[in-house]
């Protein structure tokens, strides 16, 4: 507060004994300085808040005797109701395992062709697999599991490793070329790089898988003794595929890598090895075998949809 | 009432005097406990610490600003164990300098991210968010194919020394060779790293070219070793509750 500019207030101004000059307005006290003929009313703090402060005053020493409060040296103050906010959250998460394990426990069973007949189990249980494909699979698998580059489409019939639940579910336990140690393994070898192939063969194999795709009839082809040679043995004759090594069919249209000529010329020279994680540890059992019926089921659906 | 205060107000070294006693209050409450720190936030006994690839990668997470979208830390919320795993603990970031737990998540916390995805997946991630997650907000790092600098990895683990982390004067020394073998595992040298960091470190190509080593090998390093340092915080969530 600046000092009172008229010399003449400065004595009274400096006193609180009542004797401070009244507004003549309001009636009220002043404060007793004058900025230049402007003066302060003297009023007083508000009693709200005064009464808020003692209110928060009072529940902070009622909160320190109860709840976890002061620091001390190596441990602090644990309070008289013996909270613990990681302990809460424990309990809170094994009631809600529970309030799940009428519906979730039964999928332990991994008796899929029960399960998936038990329709007010599966109405039940399937809401909570979407949540956990959203959770876990879609960043790799797409929202409605249509797949992309690199990351195979779990809606069409094409599987690499076999679309029963029970083989989907090992699928999700183990995952392929995971850091698991059963892990599924598969490999499409680098034939450019690592010298396998000269890159001319590697042309003509390009053209025969090309023409396999078209499901033409390339076994008099210039490629067609190269393929048996080097890729029927994982492929199957005719690029068939479907042998459950991983090794995609190539007499169809549908591609994991992509089916232009410049992407299938690149998987031929540097190979290929997708990696899908396990979930062993991460999900349980349980929720494994669950979402292994939903994904089969994701085929189902998304087939008959399009068959309508 | 109050009249100390209004005697104080206009003694001006008086009020000088007591605004430094209320600040030191605050000031002492919040700093006090950290000359403790060292015994109130206990390493776990399996604690590793990060490899100089993954510290390089630590580094670039820190650089990019990762942390303004993602923090690194579950909270002891039923809802955070259920989506993302076990509460982290103080101790599984005891050798973290500055430790990255954050407070904002514009994208999801990283604190169990390691192991979830694939590499492949973490290098089409950064260079391009959209090609794997349509919707997603997240920005391109196409930067990151550029080459490493490891030159000043040595120095880095010998200032974490100073404050702790238990690197060895060999870990120090091969800082730079380590670095490299990691993304290498055909070579003699990865053996080495093996054996100076555990078996539990993965020795990958991680962006999936083994002929140069990047920045998206130590970011992608780093964060598939996100959470898998210890098992602390598993195990006491098994245990919790039971
Ligand atoms: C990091 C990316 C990624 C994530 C996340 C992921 N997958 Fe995969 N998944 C893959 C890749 C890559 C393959 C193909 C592996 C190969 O090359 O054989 C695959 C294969 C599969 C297969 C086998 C397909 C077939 O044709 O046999 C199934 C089933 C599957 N994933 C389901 C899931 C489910 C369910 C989840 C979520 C729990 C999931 N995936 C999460 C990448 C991923
Ligand atoms: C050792 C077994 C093996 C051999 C031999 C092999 N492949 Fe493969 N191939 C695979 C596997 C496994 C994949 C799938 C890789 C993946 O899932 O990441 C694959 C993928 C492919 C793809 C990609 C398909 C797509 O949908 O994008 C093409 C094309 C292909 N192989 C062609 C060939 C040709 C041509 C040869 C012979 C020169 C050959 N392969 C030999 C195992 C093999
Ligand atoms: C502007 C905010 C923003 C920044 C900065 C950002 N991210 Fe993200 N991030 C997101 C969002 C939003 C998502 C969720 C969508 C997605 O998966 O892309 C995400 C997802 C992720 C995921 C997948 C998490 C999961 O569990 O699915 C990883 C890993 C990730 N980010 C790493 C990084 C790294 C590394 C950096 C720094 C180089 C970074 N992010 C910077 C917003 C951001």
């Amino acid at each position: 507060m600046t000092d009172a500019t008229d010399p003449g207030r400065r004595h009274s101004a400096g006193h609180h004994g009542g004797d401070r000059p009244v507004d003549p307005v309001t009636g009220h006290e002043t404060t007793g300085h004058d900025w230049g003929g402007i003066t302060e009313l003297n009023t007083a703090f508000p009693r709200i808040v005064i009464w808020a402060l003692v209110l928060a005053f009072s529940y902070s020493v009622i909160a320190w005797i109860l709840l976890p409060a002061w620091p001390l040296g190596h441990d602090y103050t644990r309070g008289l109701l013996g909270l613990d906010q990681s302990e809460e959250a424990v309990r809170e998460y094994r009631e809600m395992e529970r309030a799940r394990a009428d519906w979730l426990a039964p999928f332990a069973s991994a008796e899929f062709a029960a399960l998936a007949s038990d329709a007010p189990l599966m109405a039940r249980a399937m809401p909570a697999a979407a949540r956990l494909f959203a959770d876990n699979c879609a960043a790799c698998h797409q929202a409605k599991g249509t797949g992309g580059p690199g990351f195979p489409n779990l809606v069409d019939a094409d599987w690499l490793w076999g679309g029963d639940p029970e083989e989907i579910a090992e699928t999700l336990r183990v995952g392929v070329n995971s850091t698991h140690p059963d892990t599924r393994v598969s490999q499409m070898l680098a034939f450019g790089r690592d010298g396998i192939l000269p890159a001319g063969d590697i042309e003509l194999l390009v053209d025969h898988v090309l023409a396999l795709s078209r499901g033409e009839d390339a076994a008099d082809g210039p490629g067609a003794e190269l393929f048996a040679e080097n890729c029927a043995a994982c492929h199957g004759e005719g690029g068939v595929g479907g042998l459950g090594i991983g090794a995609p069919a190539l007499n169809d249209g549908d591609w994991l890598y992509g089916g232009s000529p410049g992407q299938i010329r690149t998987t031929l020279r540097q190979g290929r090895q997708g990696v899908m994680p396990s979930w062993e540890g991460r999900l349980s059992p349980s929720e494994i075998n669950l979402l292994a019926l939903y994904v089969e089921r994701l085929g189902k659906g998304n087939r008959n949809e399009a068959r309508e | 009432m109050l009249r100390l205060h209004y005697n104080l107000e206009k003694l001006s070294m008086g009020m000088v005097v007591g605004i430094i006693v209320a600040a030191s209050i605050g000031g002492a409450v919040e700093i006090a406990p950290l000359f403790t720190i060292d015994e109130t936030v206990v390493a776990p006994d399996d604690l590793r610490p990060h490899t100089p690839l993954e510290l390089a990668g630590r580094e670039i997470f820190i650089r990019e600003g990762c942390y303004a979208c993602h923090s690194q830390m579950v909270r002891s919320l039923a809802d955070e164990i259920d989506r993302y795993g076990p509460y982290s603990l103080a101790g599984e970031s005891a050798w973290d300098h500055p430790m990255l737990w954050g407070s904002k998540r514009t994208g999801p916390d990283l604190a169990r991210i390691g192991g979830k995805y694939s590499d492949a997946w973490h290098v089409a991630h950064l260079l391009d968010p959209r090609s794997v997650v349509p919707a997603s907000i997240m920005p391109a790092y196409p930067w990151l194919t550029r080459s490493l600098d490891t030159r000043v990895l040595p120095g880095a683990l010998a200032t974490l020394a100073v404050l702790g982390v238990p690197y060895s004067e060999a870990m120090i020394d091969r800082a730079e060779t380590d670095a490299l073998a990691q993304s290498r595992p055909d070579s003699d040298a990865a053996e080495d790293v093996l054996a100076r960091y555990g078996d539990a470190v993965a020795l990958r190509s991680f962006d999936g070219d083994p002929s140069r080593l990047t920045e998206l090998d130590a970011l992608v390093a780093y964060l598939q070793s996100i959470g898998t340092l210890t098992a602390a915080a598993q195990e006491e969530l098994e245990e919790a509750g039971k």
